[in-house]
């Protein structure tokens, strides 16, 4: 029963695991420590890849699918890689309420991508979250975690300049 | 500790206090922060450590003191002396209001924020008391307000059934929106048998334009222990949790820490203020879903498993984490506890209107003056809170709506102002009172797009277990869609209110169910503008722009160029 | 058992505690339609098709996972009801895409069955033609997404009755889908023994037997109570 579960080839030596195995020891391999397991697993590898959620099955008992049910529910954990940074604007009533929308519109035409998809040079994931509860501030967002507000789509996109390439807009 | 050392405890950081000659009190909330609190709080840190660190002067950094808008805010006490609060706080601004306080100067006027300004005096502050005036890092400063002082009265004098009949007496009804008598769901629990049972505080703050919570566990996180260990009394359980949005970092690490800190003390953990009684508490990191502020969802959550809420019965009091009876409150809910008894459950209870007994923190944003965070009596009217309080619309803009409740709630109309609000006026009104987000809309917004936001809102959050709310989310919202664009018919209006109502009486969870809210008080409230859009293809609010040719409208075009045709003598 | 007494359809009725509405009534063989539920399985009450109308409760009930009281007055098959259920159905046939012509379980199919019972001649939703994949790796059996309708029999049976596990569930709401293992081509999956009891008890042409063209694929369901029957006696002997 209790068989020892290889480590994957590509995880193996990884130090980033002993984080990992760290949490599910402390945790005493409880199945219901699921989701406190992959919120380190992705604190730890910056996104949740399947061999990673393999292993986190078989240390927990756990089937595969029931894992990777649980990955897929929530929107806090990725199983792709993010970028270097993150932008994230806010979409919450009072945000929108003041054109977040717009600065949504004006971000993805700056950076070339969508809200949720990473920029080819891996630079920049940018994203769109439901509300992070700075309303007053709104509209706003988020770069690396620290809080902007109130934005305008230029004022943003001046933002991420340092960070990434931005085209103008056109016209 | 035991009573006798807290409440020295107590005294001795109110003597400290009392002898300050001037205590400088800087907002550190996320918005005053954005806004530049740290320089200030920096700066007036260098300025006394250049002083020599007197005992008299105290610099405390506190959480959120409520007009958001205006940040950073910096609040002046002096003994003897009004407290008096300035925003917009600049470095040197703060500096040339400590030199002119240590010189016995007339302070600056600049930016200084009334005294008698509305925002403040027409608040009751129960929940939010130490809210703003506390390090939320610091234990003492908590005690020093009175805090654990309740738990203390609690363990000491009252037996569990007692505390829950307090409760029910209090008349406080549950502060996540559902609005359930609290007493009535501790005396559930209080009375199930099991040999473990659980106390869950649902701090998973869901709502968009919502961050009550949020605010209360980064301001005053002991507040929520508190009320959560007399819970844990009450009810008989050993082990709390408390359940975190993952969105909020900085509030999971603030209750961590106030519960290490608290079991450092002997206030929490084995056997609490040298009484029988030991209470543990641990926190839970939400990982992004609206759904898990669903009880059962939650509960599910808590257990590894995917937030989908299950059918009840049976309810959580009779079977919820590992099928334990479990007690699952609010944050705001367990943060009105202590103030219940401290003030006494029939004080509490004088405060309020009709069933609705007590305060209600509000999140006010949107298009008014002074965003921030309010709590306000039961029965006070919304026209009160949007233009006393609120100091009405930017620019004096006219006012068109107010959102209550986020997704599951709605919006009430100008004429619907001077309702008296609480839990069963804002039903009736087609809305909710909900956790407590109050979004405040002018002319220029679209009712439909606002319904539309908050169907995409439920599309993606909703959790997919039942058919009404997987789907129909997904059609509400193509429906919406479509009369925002300009191509709906009157039978898409109606296979809209059929679906709203459809999915109203039969979705598995509080949350489906409520879901069509936004759309049904539109609906009712700002008929006339689907109308528009259907009839007139016409956005009255000018955000929706009219582009796709409407299905019943094509037909008529086609007959219009036959007639044309043949009259040309064409021929068809 | 105790015997209570309750009221169904104006009628009144006996039944023995701990039954379900939903027994009470087929017991009676009174219809109410239903989807998800299985005898046998775990009752989840996510496709809403047996809503009963409960006196006294603001909205109505599922009669699968809803104990029949005392003095229960209930309501099988008002306006309302039938009108929901049809809506509800009609989402279902929007949701995914759901060809009758071309599927295998075409006449035998339990989503069909409803559809026809129920009157539906036409869905009044848009259809959202999703392109969802089909997955045919698997030596024996396939399925195809765009014929699931999320009722999780498959997932029930493959965890309690199998052991499985095998099917899980990924994303959430309308993106919901079935996974096997970590989201592998089924015929990858190292947790199936193909036992093939999911694809007897799916109740569309979403899980099917490789090889079976239109109209062909007929399910058998009957193995499930009596697994359950000899599991049961066996508990019986060994705690004896």
């Amino acid at each position: 029963m209790a068989e020892n579960p290889a480590v994957p080839p590509v995880l193996n030596a990884d130090p980033r695991l002993k984080v990992v195995d760290r949490a599910m020891k402390r945790l005493r391999y409880q199945p219901d420590a699921l989701i406190e397991v992959l919120h380190t697993a992705q604190e730890a590898f910056g996104y949740l890849s399947r061999e990673l959620l393999a292993y986190v099955a078989s240390q927990l008992k756990l089937p595969e699918s029931q894992v990777f049910g649980v990955a897929t529910f929530y929107h806090s954990f990725t199983l792709r890689p993010k970028g270097e940074h993150s932008c994230i604007v806010c979409t919450g009533t009072a945000c929108y309420v003041k054109g977040a929308g717009e600065i949504v519109t004006r971000l993805e035409q700056a950076v070339g991508v969508r809200a949720g998809q990473t920029t080819a040079d891996g630079k920049l994931s940018l994203g769109t979250a439901r509300c992070l509860g700075n309303c007053s501030l709104a509209p706003m967002l988020t770069i690396d975690d620290v809080v902007y507000g109130p934005e305008t789509p230029d004022s943003a996109v001046e933002k991420l300049r340092s960070l990434v390439e931005v085209t103008d807009e056109l016209g | 500790m035991n009573w006798v050392e807290l409440v020295e405890l107590a005294e001795s950081v109110v003597a400290r206090q009392q002898v300050c000659r001037l205590r400088l009190l800087v907002c550190c909330g996320t918005p005053c922060m954005a806004a530049g609190a740290e320089a200030v709080v920096v700066a007036l840190k260098e300025k006394l450590a250049e002083l020599g660190d007197p005992a008299d002067l105290e610099l405390v950094s506190t959480g959120c003191q409520g007009p958001c808008s205006r940040g950073p805010l910096l609040t002046v006490q002096r003994p003897g002396q009004p407290e008096l609060i300035w925003q917009k706080t600049t470095p040197e601004l703060a500096l040339a209001i400590v030199e002119a306080a240590l010189q016995q100067e007339p302070l600056p006027e600049q930016d200084r924020l009334p005294e008698d300004w509305p925002f403040f005096t027409r608040q009751t502050r129960l929940v939010l008391a130490n809210s703003g005036r506390i390090d939320p890092e610091s234990l003492e400063q908590y005690i020093g307000l009175g805090g654990y002082d309740s738990l203390a009265q609690v363990l000491i004098d009252m037996a569990p059934d007692e505390v829950c009949s307090g409760v029910v007496r209090s008349g406080l009804r549950g502060r996540g929106g559902g609005g359930y008598p609290t007493g009535l769901k501790w005396q559930l629990v209080h009375k199930e048998n099991g040999p473990r049972k659980f106390v869950v505080a649902n701090g998973d703050e869901g709502d968009p334009g919502a961050y009550m919570d949020r605010s209360l566990m980064e301001s005053d996180p002991h507040r929520i222990l508190e009320g959560m260990a007399i819970a844990g009394y009450a009810v008989g359980a050993e082990q709390g949790y408390i359940y975190v949005r993952g969105e909020y970092p900085l509030a999971a690490q603030r209750l961590r820490n106030a519960i290490k800190d608290a079991e450092k003390a002997g206030l929490l953990g084995s056997r609490v203020l040298d009484s029988s009684f030991s209470f543990r508490i641990d926190i839970r990191i939400g990982a992004g879903a609206f759904v898990c502020g669903e009880e059962t969802a939650l509960l599910a959550s808590i257990m590894g498993k995917r937030g989908q809420p299950r059918i009840r019965p049976p309810y959580p009091a009779e079977a919820g984490l590992w099928d334990c009876p479990t007690l699952i409150n609010n944050v705001e809910t367990f943060g009105n506890i202590p103030s219940i008894f401290k003030i006494g459950p029939e004080a509490f209870s004088a405060i309020g209107h009709g069933k609705s007994r007590g305060t209600k923190v509000f999140a006010l944003c949107g298009e008014v003056v002074n965003n921030g965070l309010i709590e306000v009596p039961m029965g006070i009217s919304l026209r009160e809170i949007v233009f006393d309080i609120g100091g009405g619309l930017a620019n004096g803009a006219a006012f068109k709506a107010a959102q209550t409740g986020g997704p599951s709630g709605g919006c009430i109309s100008a004429g619907q102002l001077d309702t008296p609000v609480d839990y069963e006026n804002l039903q009736a009104l087609g809305s909710i009172m909900g956790s407590g987000g109050l979004i405040v809309m002018g002319q220029q917004s679209c009712m439909v797009d606002v319904a539309r936001f908050f169907m995409e809102f439920c599309l993606d959050e909703s959790c997919g277990k039942c058919v009404p709310c997987r789907t129909g989310t997904v059609e509400i919202y193509r429906l919406l869609s479509r009369i925002c664009n300009g191509s709906a018919t009157n039978r898409d209006l109606q296979h809209l209110e059929q679906l709203c109502r459809m999915m109203k009486d039969t979705s598995l969870c509080g949350l489906g169910a409520a879901a069509p809210n936004p759309v049904l008080s539109t609906l009712r409230w700002f008929r006339h503008e689907y109308e528009a859009h259907v009839e007139e293809r016409r956005c009255p609010a000018g955000v929706c722009s009219m582009h796709e040719l409407p299905v019943h409208l094509l037909g008529e075009q086609l007959l219009q160029r036959i007639a044309a045709s043949r009259s040309d003598g064409e021929g068809f | 058992m105790a015997a209570i007494t309750l009221t169904i359809n104006n009628e009144l009725i006996g039944a023995r505690q701990g039954q379900t509405i939903l027994d009470v009534a087929r017991e009676r063989g009174i219809d109410i339609p239903t989807l998800c539920h299985l005898e046998g399985l775990e009752e989840v009450g996510g496709c809403r098709l047996c809503l009963v109308e409960l006196q006294g409760s603001p909205r109505p009930v599922p009669a699968c996972v809803t104990k029949a009281a005392e003095g229960m007055e209930i309501t099988t098959h008002s306006d309302k009801l039938v009108e929901y259920r049809k809506m509800l159905v009609e989402l279902l046939l929007a949701e995914r895409t759901h060809t009758c012509s071309i599927c295998v379980q075409n006449g035998n199919c339990e989503l069909q069955t409803l559809a026809a019972k129920l009157g539906i001649d036409h869905v009044r939703f848009d259809y959202l033609h999703q392109q969802l994949p089909m997955d045919a790796s698997r030596e024996r059996f396939a399925l195809d997404h765009n014929r699931c309708v999320l009722c999780l029999r498959c997932v029930r049976v493959c965890d309690a009755v199998e052991g499985a596990h095998t099917w899980d569930v990924r994303g959430r709401g309308s993106t919901s889908r079935i996974v096997a293992d970590l989201d592998r081509p089924w015929g990858g999956s190292t947790s199936c023994t193909d036992c093939g009891k999911c694809v007897q008890l799916c109740p569309t042409g979403a899980l099917f037997r490789k090889g079976a063209t239109v109209g062909e694929m007929i399910k058998e369901r009957g193995f499930l109570n009596r697994i359950l029957e000899r599991r049961r006696l066996a508990a019986q002997r060994r705690s004896a």
